[in-house]
Formats: structure tokens, sequence, C-alpha cells
């Protein structure tokens, strides 16, 4: 598939909710001996409005870093990154959120501050704030735990909570880093069970970085498949689900085809990874 | 050397000149910091005629006792404790705050126990090692990975050569942490005692040369004791680094 | 450290703490009233101690030296340590520096401390501050350097100002770590108000100390020292428990 049909049919540039052109992302040497690292790109990428997007790539393919990159947490090397259409240079926009695979909840603040956390230092009444904690909380299954760390959490609860801190601020544009890596298999189903939800009522683009193909394919409209370092679209399919859907799916014959042409697409590379890494 | 070496030399260097060069131009009063070249001259000059010989063979090999015995007694102790956990935890409060406990104020009465000798100034730096030993020992011991000990029971180790083989190697990064600390208390105990309280060594020399006013002999007298205590750490340093880099802990 | 029903270890401290007493008044029986005075009589001396009017002027020339003392250590240390922390080249310049003047016995300086500020109170304040801060500064560095990246690109993604990520994030992520300093840094800084008290002084525990000494009074050496030791436990018993709450809250399962 060539970068023309990556672009997706009948999406125009102007139309895109946030596009990326061009972008390259070179990493300066450690020392001056070593070559510099040639991580990323170039890539062109244009998530439509409320489009539920996915990336996957054998490990050290640059993921990370697209993502890094589309939210503003670091500039590109070279090329245009836009959201809403004005350009993201290397600082976060307004109305992008973003959830780490790491747990990045607070261990100094309970369940419920933890989720007020964006919206006081954004200054919103203690009365919005409230509704949108508590929404947010019940959304997420955590209300029961709202005085409780996250200490006392298991690590799919704290991922929630992270959720819900990115969810109360209404973002239009999430960005998920492998936010269920941690987690084991039938916890990540439902958590992606309730990340469609999520998607649905709020009508937010998402775009979700995984590496795990059968994840991607349950969850996407869209999956961009990436090469080996430095990394490139290499192919990109469109799942067809209806916008109501969820983890039942696995067990369609079209699921498994659509894991089965990630996995073509894929296994080359992953062998290229493995062998690079050694 | 990295970056941050060099700076680090360069800032150094550049405070010994600043100052040299403060005490010549008169800014710092000469009867208060002597400048660093005339510290090195008397250091010298002390060394070559063979007057301060006596008093740094009293303290090294006073810190040397104080620090092997806190080395040992601290690892035997911290075994001990390690192996009882109800001990341990009424000790723990203790441990924590012990070293809030000046211990020196005992000095009279560890005369009175083990007479007019060194040995109660060797029991002050022990007392001052050994429970960082102690503290470093157990936390080595609670690192020891649960698998080496489920690999030392499948290869029906006993109880000491488990001790030998898997723990001890194991928790070596942190006893040496014990043990950095452990010289660094034996030189602070050793050489406070002999300030404050006794008539010899180090400690009561530069105590001595300042009742008299000599300061070069004072300057020359701490010129020694930093050089060397900061040798005996770069070298530990050194060791330590060595062994980290080999267990992949640091590049 | 749990497991154990809390009347058990609260018992075995009781217990522990006993055993000692019971050791030292062991101690003394062996080694002789002029030697080593036992537990009754050293809680009497010290009941007598804590009743005089001399007393008292020395416990508060040495807490004013101790208070002075902790505030220059605790907030020079925390200012130092946190400039080091967020700015990784001095922090690698400056670490080693740090722990070579903690390894160093700081006595042999005093001198340097009496030429330049004079006998009395500045004296004792400036050695005691100059135990504390180095231990304050080298715990907040680290506490400031191992930051979990994440939280800062957290900061970051929900575009706070600096100060706001300063106040919200950076220092709650580093404050246990930044109170184990300052426990640390409160006994050493204890220490050297003490030694400076001891040397070249008229005035404060130390003199007390250091004055029973040369008169061979034993019992007030114990007293002091005892007196001493519960207030430095109980300090430092205080800073630990919120020491070890914090800890405790952060530890992840």
């Amino acid at each position: 598939m060539t970068l023309a049909a990556v672009a997706g049919p009948g999406l125009r540039a102007g139309e895109a909710h946030a596009a990326l052109r061009g972008v390259t992302r070179i990493f300066p040497p450690a020392d001056r001996r070593q070559a510099p690292v040639h991580a990323l790109g170039p890539v062109d990428l244009d998530l439509a409005h409320g489009e539920f997007l996915a990336v996957v790539g054998p490990s050290g393919c640059g993921k990370s870093t697209l993502l890094e990159i589309l939210a503003g947490l670091s500039a590109p090397t070279g090329g245009t990154v836009t959201f809403e259409g004005a350009a993201v240079q290397g600082s976060p926009p307004d109305g992008v959120g973003v959830v780490f695979q790491e747990d990045a909840s607070f261990p100094w603040l309970t369940v419920w501050d933890n989720v007020a956390f964006g919206l006081r230092r954004a200054g919103v009444d203690a009365a919005e704030t409230a509704r949108r904690v508590d929404h947010a909380l019940g959304f997420m299954g955590l209300t029961g735990f709202a005085r409780a760390y996250p200490a006392q959490l298991s690590g799919g609860m704290r991922q929630r909570v992270c959720i819900a801190r990115t969810l109360v601020l209404e973002p239009r544009l999430i960005l998920l880093d492998e936010p269920f890596g941690a987690l084991d298999q039938q916890t990540r189903l439902l958590m992606g069970d309730e990340l469609l939800r999520l998607w649905r009522d709020t009508g937010a683009t998402i775009l979700l970085i995984t590496h795990a193909l059968d994840e991607a394919a349950m969850l996407s409209d869209r999956i961009g498949v990436m090469s080996a370092r430095p990394g490139r679209f290499i192919d990109m399919v469109a799942t067809g689900w209806p916008r109501e859907r969820d983890s039942t799916i696995v067990a369609d014959a079209a699921f498994g085809e659509v894991t089965a042409r990630l996995w073509s697409s894929l296994r080359a590379e992953s062998l290229k990874a493995l062998g690079g890494e050694r | 050397m990295t970056r941050a070496g060099w700076i680090r030399v360069a800032l150094v260097a550049g405070a010994v000149a600043a100052l040299e060069l403060a005490t010549r131009a008169g800014w710092i009063d000469p009867h208060t910091i002597i400048p660093p070249s005339a510290m090195a001259a008397a250091l010298a000059g002390l060394v070559v005629s063979g007057a301060i010989l006596p008093d740094i063979a009293k303290t090294l090999s006073n810190v040397a006792a104080a620090f092997v015995l806190s080395v040992a007694g601290g690892f035997l102790l911290g075994l001990v404790i390690h192996a009882a956990p109800r001990l341990r935890r009424a000790l723990d409060p203790l441990l924590a705050t012990y070293y809030a406990v000046p211990f020196f104020v005992f000095y009279p009465l560890l005369i009175v126990v083990f007479g007019m000798s060194d040995l109660p100034i060797i029991v002050i730096g022990f007392l001052f090692g050994v429970v960082a030993m102690i503290i470093a020992t157990l936390n080595g011991l609670d690192r020891v990975p649960r698998v080496a000990l489920k690999v030392a029971r499948l290869a029906r180790m006993d109880a000491v050569s488990t001790a030998l083989v898997i723990k001890f190697p194991a928790a070596t990064p942190y006893l040496f942490t014990g043990i950095k600390l452990a010289v660094a208390y034996s030189f602070i105990g050793v050489i406070a005692s002999e300030f404050i309280l006794s008539g010899a060594g180090l400690g009561y020399a530069i105590a001595y040369a300042y009742n008299n006013f000599d300061n070069p002999r004072m300057y020359a007298l701490m010129l020694f004791i930093l050089v060397s205590v900061t040798a005996v750490n770069m070298v530990l340093h050194t060791l330590e680094q060595r062994m980290l880099r080999r267990r992949g802990l640091v590049r | 450290m749990t497991g154990a029903p809390a009347w058990q270890r609260y018992g075995d401290s009781v217990a522990l703490l006993a055993g000692l007493v019971l050791l030292w008044w062991l101690l003394a029986l062996w080694a002789g009233e002029e030697a080593l005075t036992g537990p009754a009589e050293t809680l009497a001396r010290a009941r007598e101690l804590a009743g005089s009017r001399r007393f008292h002027a020395h416990v508060a020339e040495s807490l004013a030296a101790l208070g002075y003392a902790l505030l220059l250590a605790a907030l020079g240390g925390l200012a130092l340590g946190t400039w080091l922390g967020v700015r990784p080249l001095a922090g690698q310049v400056a670490e080693p520096i740090l722990v070579a003047l903690y390894a160093l016995p700081k006595i042999t300086l005093y001198p340097v401390i009496l030429l330049i500020f004079g006998l009395g109170l500045p004296a004792k304040v400036a050695f005691g501050a100059i135990h504390g801060v180095i231990p304050v500064t080298i715990f907040t560095l680290n506490a400031v350097r191992t930051i979990r990246p994440v939280y800062l690109k957290v900061a970051r993604t929900l575009r706070l100002t600096p100060w706001q990520a300063f106040r919200t994030v950076w220092l709650p992520a580093a404050l246990p770590e930044i109170v184990s300093g300052q426990r640390v840094g409160f006994a050493l800084t204890l220490l050297g108000v003490l030694i400076g008290e001891m040397f070249a002084s008229q005035r404060g525990i130390g003199f007390v100390i250091i004055n029973a000494i040369g008169l061979n009074d034993v019992p007030t050496i114990m007293a002091a020292a005892f007196l001493l030791a519960v207030f430095a436990a109980t300090v430092s018993a205080i800073l630990l428990k919120i020491d070890r709450a914090l800890h405790r809250r952060t530890a992840r399962a």
C-alpha cells in the first residue's frame, strides 16, 4: 500500500483533526564515537475527527517517539505537526490528553484528588470539578475507591485512575502509549471495552500505541503498521468495524483476517528488530 | 574522565587558587587563614622533620582498628538481627534514632572501663561505625533475590554455604555502602575524641596548635587529614564502581 | 514492617528497653558508683538538673544554637539540593564533593570556624549548620533527581506553569526522601552544635558535659547525657514516624 492510500480515502489535509507531515526524529549520539540514531520517519499521518487509530510495530521502532511528538512532549527533527489547524511545536497543545504505559498516578494524592488534579490546576470551580470527577470515577468503576491511595490499588485500577485524570479534562484528542502493557490479558480485554465506551461517549479522536496485534485489531477503525527502526508506515489496515462494538468481536471471522494481515506485514520487521538487538 | 569530572577538578583547583590569591593579597587576614601553599610547605616540613609521625601512626592505627571492628562486628550483628525478625522489629526504632545520640560523652566512662589507653577511643570509633554497618547488612540481606534462595534450596545447600555463596555476594553492593560509612564514621569518632578529650593523636595536635596560635602547624595537620580521608574515600569509590559495573548496576 | 500484632511489637520494644536498663544497672554495679552511675541515681540527678535555674540557661543557649543551625541547614540544604537536582551537570559535578565532605571529620575544621566567627553563638551555629547542610543537600539532590520522568511528562501534558509543577508534582514526589534527609540532618546538626559547645565554649549542654568530665563529676555527665539522649531520640522518633508514613504511602504494591 502506498503512502497516498495511507492518508485515508476522501480525506483532505484541511479536514484532519491532527496531522504529521514528513516527520522525522534523529537522536544525537551519546558520545562522539557513535553515529546519531535515526529513530523515526519520515512519517505522514492524518487523524480524522472522531477516529480510533492504532499504531503497531516491532519494539524500538519509534512508536512512542511518534506519540511524544504528536503530544508536543518532544520536537521533531524535521517535518510539521498540526493539531486542529495550529502547529504543535514541542509544547503540549490544549485539548490533547495523554495516558502513559507506566503507572503515572500520583502516590501522594487520593484517587479523587488524582482525578481532580488537572481541573484544579486549570482553575475549574469546585462544584464543576466535583461533578466531573464523580462522573469520571463512576464511568471508570472507581466510585468506591475515591478515598483510597494508589498504593492500595491493583495495577489495572491505577491505570483507570490515570485514564480518568485525563478524561475529566474532556480532551478532544486522546493519545495512549501502550496503556495496558503492564496488565494481564483478561484485564486488557475489559479495559479495551471501557476504552471503546469512552470513545463513543466522548466523540474524541483516539491514537493508541500498542505492541499487541489483537488489541489493535479489536479496538480500531484503522491500524498503522510501522517498520523496524527508523519507523515508517508500511501498511494501513482499515477494519471496517461498526462504531458500536466490544471485545466479543474477537470471535468474529473478520477479526482473524485483520490480525493475520497485521502479522504478515510485521513478521519480517519484527525479525529485523530482533536481530538488530543482538 | 567525564565532562563533569573535569569541571569538578577545575572547580576545586579554582577554589584553592582563589584562596591562595585572597590570602596573598591580604583580603583574608593571615591570622585567620594562611595560603594553601604555606599549608603544604608546613606539612612537608612536619613530615620531613618526623615531628608528627607518632601522631599520624597513632590516629591511623586507631581508625584502622575501629574500622575493622565495626565492619566485622556490624556484619555479624546484622546476620544475627536479620535472622530474628522479632528482635529486629523491636530494635528498629533504636537503630533509626541511634545517630542522634552523641556517644563521645561516654568517653570518661570508657576510660574507667578500659583504662587509660587507646581502647576507649577505638571503642568510640567502633560505636560510630558499627550501626551503619548493621543497617547496611540488613538492607543487603533484605534484597537477596528470593529466586536465588530457591536455587540454593534446589541445590540442597546448607545454611553456611548458602550464606557464603549466595547471600554474601548478593548483598555485596549494600555491604559496600556500609563499609564506606564505617570508614567515614571511624575517622569522625576517633578524631573527634582526640580533639576534645584525649592527649594524643592528630585531633589533639590540631586542638593544641589552635590553642597555641600555631597556624602553620594547625593548617598543615588539617590538610593532612583532608587529603588522607579523601584519598581513602576515592580508593573505596573506585573499587565500588568497578564492582557495580561488573554487575551491570551502573554504566 | 507489618504482620505482628501491635501489642507484640510494643511489648518487644519495651522488653528490649528494659533489658538495656538492666544491663546499665549491672554494669554500674560491676564498675562501682564513682565510675558509672546507675539508672536510679542518674534519674535523680537528671531531675535535680532539670529543676536548676543555671541548667535552664545552658539548655536555652543550646536550643538557640540548635534552632538557628537547623534553620540554616534545612533551608540551605533544601535550596541547594533542589538546584543541583534539576541541573544534571551541576549535580554530577557537586555530588562527589558533597560525599567527600560528608565523610570528612569536620571537627578538624572547627578552629577555622572559631577564627572566622570568634568565640560564641555564631561559631556554634555555623558549625552545627555545616554538619547538617551536607546530608540534607545530598538527600534532596537524590530525591529531586530520581523523580519518575513520567510525572514530569504528566505535568507538561496538563500544561502546568513551572511554579504549579514545582508545588504540586516535584515537591510531593520528592518529599519522602527530603524528610529522610532532614532526619539525618537533625542528628548531625545536634552533633555539630554539641561538639562546638564542648570546645572553647562557656555555655550550653556540651559545656556542662565537658565541665563535668573535667571535674570527674560522673552523675552530672550521666544525667546530662541521659537528658540529651532522651531529647534526641524523641525528636528523631517523631521525624521517623513522619518519614515512614510518607514512604509507606508512596510505596507501590
